[in-house]
C-alpha cells in the first residue's frame, strides 16, 4: 500500500492497523482525527475536505518516509478523508509500528503535525447557522487584521487551535 | 560639495579625514505588518537580504547583517557576517548602536532590508555626497521631506549623541537625525526608497521587479491552472487552460487576480508547478500545470 492516500469512503482503522503488523515490532501507536461539533465558538454540523491529491500524495509519502528515518520506526501509514464528513467521523488516521513505543509515538506525532502543515488539503466548515467557511482562508485575506500564518498551527479536527501571528516589535 | 569619483568604481574617494566605511543591513525587524520575514521576501529569484547585501558589499570595507540574537542561526542570516543587537525593543537603533559599539572608529552605511527599489545609482549618489564632518548624510524623504535614516551614512562622531538620545528614551532614528547635524540630500528618484511593509506592497513590488516575459516580447505559453477550495469558488471554476505572457507564477497570479475576485494575496498562498512546490519566481514553461495553494487545513 502507498504510505499516504486519500479515501472517499469511511476509514476502517482496524484494517489499516493490520497492514502495519510486523513480528519485529513491539509497539504500535495511532492517531485519529475526528470531526468536532464546534470550532472557534461556532457550532459545526459537518465538514467538506478537498485536496490537491497529486501533490498531497507525493508530499504525504515524503512525510512518512521522513518519520521512519528520523525516529527509526518500522512501518507507518496515513489516510486522509476527502468529501463530506459528519460530526464524529474519522477525518485522518495515522498508524506507526516500531520496535519500541517511543519511536512509534514520536513518529506518529511527527506525521500528523507535518500533514496538517504541509499537505494541500482544505477544510470547509458548515455551521449550524447555515454559514460555511474555509478554515484559515476566510480571515487571512490580504490585509486582514488577524491573518493566520500559512505554516502555523491550523484549527483541526483534533482541536489544535489556530495560532495568530503576533504583532510584535523588535 | 562633491568630490572626484574613482574612475573605476564611480564611488567617491573619501578624504583622508573620512572614517572607514562599513555596511550594516538591518535585518532584525519583526515584519509584523508583513506577517512574514521581510528579509526573506524574494524578488526576481533572490531574497531581499541577498539583494541588499550584494548592493552594499562593493561600497564598504566590510558588510554586516544586523540581527537579533535569536535570529543569528537562521539559514538566511547565518551566511553573512553579523552584528547582534544587545538591546531589545529598541527597533532599528539597536542595530546602529551595536554596530557602533563593535567598530567605534567606523562610519556606517546603514540600510533597511525592506527597500527593494534601492539601486546602485541612489547608493553611489549618497556616497559621493557623504559629508564626513557632519553627524550623518541622508536623503530627504520624497513624501514628507524628513530624513530617511535607513539608507544613510552614520558617522562615528554621532555615537555619543545617539547613545544619549537612546538613554533619554528616544527610539526614532528619524527624530534623532532631525535633531543631529545631518547633511540632507534631495532624493534622486522618487521611488528608490519606498519601503515594503504589507503584503499588498510586496505584491506590487514583486510584479514591478520581476523581469517580465512580455517586455522581452516572449511568445505566449499555454498554461493550465487548477483551482482549489476558496480560489475555486472565487474563480467559479475548477480549472482552465490559458495562453499567457506571464513569465512566473507571480505574474500569472497578478493576471488572474485582475480577472477574478481573489481575496488571498501571494503572501498567504503557495505555488505548485507540475505538482511540486515551487517559488513565485520560478520560470513558467509551455504546458506547465500551475496550482495556487491557499492556506492549508488538513487533519
Amino acid at each position: 500500500m502507498s504510505a499516504f492516500r486519500f479515501s472517499r469512503t469511511p476509514i476502517a482503522p482496524e484494517e489499516l492497523r493490520a497492514e502495519l503488523a510486523d513480528p519485529a515490532c513491539g509497539g504500535y501507536a495511532a492517531f485519529e482525527g475526528w470531526v468536532r461539533n464546534s470550532n472557534e465558538g461556532q457550532s459545526v454540523r459537518g465538514l467538506t475536505y478537498e485536496a490537491f491529491e497529486a501533490l498531497a500524495v507525493r508530499e504525504g509519502e515524503r512525510i512518512v518516509a521522513e518519520a521512519l528515518r528520523r525516529f527509526g520506526a518500522a512501518r507507518a501509514a496515513c489516510v486522509h478523508r476527502v468529501g463530506e464528513l459528519a460530526i464524529g467521523e474519522l477525518a485522518v488516521w495515522v498508524g506507526v509500528s516500531a520496535a519500541h513505543r517511543d519511536e512509534a509515538f514520536r513518529a506518529c506525532r511527527y506525521i500528523i503535525d507535518e500533514v496538517k502543515h504541509r499537505l494541500p488539503i482544505w477544510k470547509k466548515e458548515h455551521y449550524l447557522s447555515g454559514d460555511s467557511g474555509w478554515v484559515n482562508c476566510e480571515r487571512c485575506a490580504t490585509g486582514g487584521e488577524h491573518a493566520h500564518s500559512h505554516a502555523g498551527e491550523q484549527a483541526g479536527a483534533d482541536g489544535v487551535r489556530a495560532a495568530h501571528v503576533q504583532h510584535r516589535r523588535r | 560639495m562633491s568630490r572626484p569619483a574613482d574612475p573605476v568604481t564611480g564611488v567617491a574617494r573619501p578624504r583622508a579625514s573620512a572614517a572607514p566605511l562599513h555596511g550594516l543591513l538591518l535585518a532584525g525587524g519583526r515584519s509584523s505588518r508583513m506577517r512574514r520575514d521581510k528579509a526573506g521576501l524574494a524578488y526576481a529569484g533572490s531574497t531581499q537580504l541577498e539583494r541588499a547585501m550584494a548592493l552594499l558589499e562593493p561600497h564598504v570595507e566590510r558588510a554586516y547583517v544586523s540581527v537579533r540574537p535569536d535570529q543569528s542561526a537562521e539559514d538566511l542570516r547565518a551566511r553573512f557576517a553579523q552584528i547582534l543587537d544587545s538591546q531589545v525593543n529598541l527597533g532599528p537603533l539597536a542595530g546602529v548602536l551595536a554596530a557602533q559599539a563593535r567598530h567605534p572608529e567606523a562610519a556606517w552605511l546603514v540600510l533597511a532590508c525592506d527597500l527593494p527599489f534601492l539601486d546602485e545609482e541612489t547608493l553611489r549618489h549618497l556616497l559621493r555626497r557623504r559629508a564626513p564632518a557632519r553627524a550623518a548624510t541622508a536623503y530627504r524623504s520624497s513624501y514628507d521631506g524628513l530624513p530617511e535614516p535607513l539608507c544613510a551614512i552614520w558617522e562615528p562622531h554621532c555615537r555619543e549623541s545617539l547613545a544619549a538620545y537612546v538613554a533619554a528614551g528616544g527610539q526614532c532614528p528619524r527624530q534623532f537625525l532631525l535633531g543631529a547635524d545631518t547633511e540632507l540630500l534631495e532624493p534622486l528618484k522618487s521611488q528608490a526608497l519606498d519601503n515594503v511593509n504589507t503584503p499588498e506592497e510586496y505584491g506590487s513590488a514583486m510584479a514591478a521587479l520581476t523581469p517580465s516575459a512580455a517586455a522581452h516580447n516572449a511568445p505566449g505559453k499555454r498554461i493550465s491552472v487548477q483551482y482549489y477550495a476558496l480560489l475555486r469558488e472565487q474563480a467559479g471554476r475548477r480549472d482552465e487552460s490559458l495562453v499567457t505572457r506571464a513569465g512566473t507564477p507571480g505574474e500569472l497570479y497578478q493576471e488572474l487576480a485582475r480577472r477574478y475576485p481573489f481575496t488571498l494575496g501571494p503572501d498567504v498562498l503557495r505555488v505548485a508547478i507540475n505538482a511540486e512546490f515551487r517559488d513565485w519566481s520560478a520560470p513558467l514553461a509551455d504546458g506547465d500545470a500551475v496550482v495556487f495553494i491557499p492556506p492549508v487545513a488538513g487533519g
